[in-house]
Order: structure tokens, then C-alpha cells, then sequence
């Protein structure tokens, strides 16, 4: 229910009401998105967005910084890792 | 998609569940906030990789789950009226009240439609100016500022004919309740990333002090739930309890101050009854007494209504991370997503569906096992 995902912003516009829309790319799909709330984006940013509304721009630093961490992990850990220990089961989505 | 995709990678994956292992000296028991994230787990098998030191329960945070029998029995009285075009997220289309449900009553002529956004009501609402359209306003904080927007612009508008039957509510009043329990098993929890989205987290702070757990802001990929889960299996091993954000390409600690701006003009808080867990003080959203032309719940009398539960169901127990689905007798027997007889079956992120969709109730888990 709190779904939320990133999507690109393609344009800026306004409705006929005064207030501020959008239409964002998400993964190929285009759809509108009401931008009232994220007054700072502009084209080319990428927005999150949850039924319909652009709730926060994501900031490509704070991504980039969070993956570099992650990938960056000592590798020690593993290492040290008793022998004993199997591998954890990969993660195969079982069908539904 | 960019920001989904980098964040679903098996190999980092594996680095972060070892590192989890090397750090983790005792058992301990986290709790994921959101539904979306218990439904990430669940799909990706993550609890299973974890060490058995680590175990997620699976907490209160679906609010189509949480939502109340009341409630929804009263969205059913609304809906039946022949003046009435009932709006809907699609996910609470299926939830049963005591006699029926939305799909039900619109296959009995009842005009109920699914809308992807509550703003799409307004459209509705002016095409149709003969009708009363009512958006059935459903959610945690991350949708309250989509649902103020439709009762803000509706307002401004002048568009009469809508109106929203509120049932919001609100993370921080829900985790103070599951500490506050006798039952309690709770040690942290990975926190609500895409409500503090909206709100920030600052609220959680006292929240970590008063009861000293960590609270970890986590994403909803499986890199953020892991990454989420290594953090606050840090902090616990280290003895501390901080509020902390994994999830910073997203969420900061004020919030959106734009969003919270409109939602505190449009809503007041309230108590709130969930279902399964029982009434919360101050834990959801009611509209101010200035937008009670769109009060669905004023417009419209809804005599008293009686609810029953199911006996043998232990949704209360699940969503405060008590017991698991498999300690139920009824799930994946007498209750399944087809016929639900609680709470964490009704919708697909609730905990008993999510097991069930990712067949659970077919296996044995060491989790189950154990409980």
C-alpha cells in the first residue's frame, strides 16, 4: 500500500487548475503525476511517487553513495565466516 | 528501472548477509514496519538467509490489513446507495466486511470503481454532477498528503459532489503499543521508509530513547532491507539505540515540510480503531471541522453496526510480531486470500497472505519451527 517508485520526469506542466502536474517515465510506462508537493524538481530529475503524487526527489549522490557502501563491504567478514556455515540460499523467486 | 534494479543484486546480497554473520553474537528479534517490506521478504526468501540469530517478525503495517470491520461495513453502506459512485484503491476491493465485499456489491449493480490516484475522483466527481463520489481514503502517512490534496483541491474547486470516508492512521502511536505489550518480543525495527518519506523521522527519536531500540529508516528493496538489518544488528550488538536512515536517497530527517503542511490543514489526529489489534490512542487521521462537507462519514447516516470476528484467528497476534502465520490453526486451511478470515490475510501485504503467496503454508520453516 505504500508502494512508491522512481520514476523520471519528462515534463513540467500545469492543469487547468492551477495545479502543478507532471509525466514521469517509469521503466517505459509514462503516467501523470501530481508535483504540488516536490516544488523543487525539474525535468530530468527523478521523483518517487505513490498513487499518483510525487512525494520526494531522489538524490543520485545519496543512491550512489549508498551502493558504493554496500559494495564496498569488507570482505573480511566472509572470510572469517566458519567453514561450517553453508551458503544462504539464493534468492530464486518462487512462482506464486 | 534505475534505483530498483542496482538494489536487487544476489551477490551484494551474500556480502551483506556475511557480514551480518560475522558481527551477530546472540539471537535477536527485529521487526519490519511496513507491509510492502514483509512482502519483500517473504518474496525474496530474505528471512531465510539470514543467521538464526536473526528473526524478522512481521509488523502492523498494512493499512488495508489494519483497517476496521466497522469501517469497512460502513464503506459497504455507502456503496450500496444508487446515488453513490464508491471509489477505491484496487486492494481494498476484496477485503470482506461482515457480509460481503466491494467487488460483491458492484457485481449487484453497485457502481464501485477502482481509481489509481484519489485526485482521479475529482474528474469523476465533476463529469458526474448529479452523483455523490466518495473515495474510500484508506492509509498510512505516505498517502495522507495525496488523500488531503483531492479534499484540498475539492474544496477550492467548489466541487460539492465529493467526499472521502477516512480511515488513516499512523506508525509511531502503532510501534508504542507493540513495546508497551506484556506479549512484547520487539527488540528494533526497520522503519517505514516511504512514511518517513513524508514525515521525517524525527518523531521516532523519542520513541528510540523511551523504549532504547534502534530504529533503522529502511527502504523496501532487498539491499535495503539487508542493509537495514546489518545496521540495526550493529547497534544492538553495540548496545545502542539510535534513530538512523539507510534509506537517504529518498528520506531526510525532516520530511517533505510542503506535504506535512497541507495534511495538518486538512487533518486532525485522532484514536483510531485497527483491526486485530483494538483501538490505538491518537493513531490516525479524522478531517478538520472545516472540510466536513466532505465528511463521507457526516454526509452519509450509517446506523450502528455490529461486527463479529473470527475465533480461531491470531491476526491480532501477528501484526504486533507475536506469532507467526504458521502458528495459526486456520491458515492455509480455513483461511486463505480467497476466504480470509483476518486481518494479515486480506491483502497481499499482509503477513499471512504474503507466506501464503510464496507457498508457506506448504512448508516447514526453521522460523516455524521454532515459534
Amino acid at each position: 500500500m505504500c508502494l512508491a517508485i522512481p520514476g523520471k520526469l519528462l515534463e513540467i506542466t500545469e492543469d487547468a487548475h492551477g495545479v502543478r502536474m507532471g509525466r514521469a517515465n517509469f521503466g517505459g510506462i509514462v503516467k501523470q503525476v501530481c508535483l504540488e508537493y516536490t516544488p523543487e524538481v525539474v525535468k530530468g530529475d527523478y521523483v518517487l511517487v505513490h498513487v499518483g503524487f510525487a512525494l520526494s526527489k531522489v538524490d543520485e549522490e545519496e543512491a550512489a553513495r549508498t551502493y558504493k557502501l554496500l559494495e564496498e563491504m569488507d570482505q573480511l567478514g566472509e572470510l572469517d565466516a566458519p567453514d561450517a556455515e553453508p551458503d544462504p540460499p539464493s534468492w530464486k523467486v518462487p512462482s506464486q | 528501472m534505475k534505483f530498483l534494479d542496482e538494489y536487487r543484486s544476489e551477490p551484494l546480497a551474500k556480502k551483506i548477509v556475511a557480514e551480518i554473520r560475522h558481527i551477530v553474537t546472540r539471537p535477536w528479534v527485529l521487526m519490519e514496519v511496513c507491509g510492502g517490506q514483509t512482502h519483500t521478504i517473504v518474496k525474496y526468501g530474505i528471512d531465510r538467509m539470514l543467521p538464526p540469530e536473526v528473526e524478522l517478525v512481521h509488523g502492523p503495517g498494512c493499512p488495508v490489513c489494519v483497517t476496521s470491520l466497522e469501517m469497512i461495513d460502513k464503506a459497504h453502506a455507502i456503496a450500496r446507495r444508487p446515488e453513490v459512485i464508491f471509489c477505491s484503491f484496487g486492494d481494498m476491493l476484496r477485503v470482506p466486511g461482515s457480509e460481503s465485499d466491494l467487488l460483491v456489491l458492484k457485481s449487484h449493480g453497485a457502481d464501485v470503481r477502482v481509481v489509481y490516484s484519489p485526485i482521479d475522483c475529482l474528474k469523476i466527481a465533476r463529469a458526474n454532477p448529479s452523483r455523490k463520489v466518495v473515495f474510500f481514503a484508506i492509509g498510512f502517512e505516505t498517502t495522507a498528503p495525496a488523500n488531503a490534496m483531492a479534499v484540498w483541491q475539492a474544496a477550492r474547486q467548489g466541487i460539492r459532489n465529493f467526499s472521502v470516508l477516512v480511515s488513516h492512521v499512523l506508525v509511531p502511536p502503532a510501534m508504542a503499543a507493540i513495546l508497551q505489550s506484556p506479549l512484547n518480543r520487539v527488540q528494533a525495527f526497520l522503519g517505514p521508509g516511504h512514511v518517513c518519506t513524508v514525515m521525517g523521522y524525527r518523531e521516532y527519536e523519542p520513541l528510540a530513547e523511551r523504549f532504547r531500540v534502534p530504529i533503522i529508516i529502511t527502504g523496501f528493496e532487498p539491499l535495503d532491507i539487508l542493509h537495514g538489518t546489518l545496521m540495526t544488528i550493529r547497534q544492538l550488538e553495540n548496545g545502542t539505540h539510535e534513530v538512523e536512515n539507510q534509506y537517504p536517497r529518498v528520506v531526510q530527517r525532516e520530511g517533505n515540510a510542503v506535504a506535512q503542511e497541507l495534511v495538518n490543514k486538512v487533518f486532525e489526529v485522532c484514536d483510531r480503531k485497527w483491526r486485530g489489534v483494538g483501538s490505538i490512542p491518537a493513531s490516525g487521521y479524522s478531517l478538520r471541522e472545516q472540510f466536513r462537507a466532505h465528511d463521507a462519514e457526516h454526509i452519509f447516516e450509517v446506523g450502528a453496526i455490529n461486527t463479529a470476528e473470527s475465533e480461531i484467528c491470531i491476526s491480532g497476534l501477528v501484526l504486533r510480531g507475536v506469532k507467526k502465520p504458521h502458528d495459526c490453526p486456520a491458515f492455509g486451511k480455513q483461511c486463505t486470500p480467497e476466504n480470509p478470515l483476518g486481518a494479515t490475510m486480506v491483502s497481499a501485504e499482509g503477513a499471512c497472505a504474503a507466506y501464503y503467496a510464496y507457498g508457506r503454508h506448504l512448508q516447514t520453516t526453521l522460523a516455524g519451527a521454532a515459534a
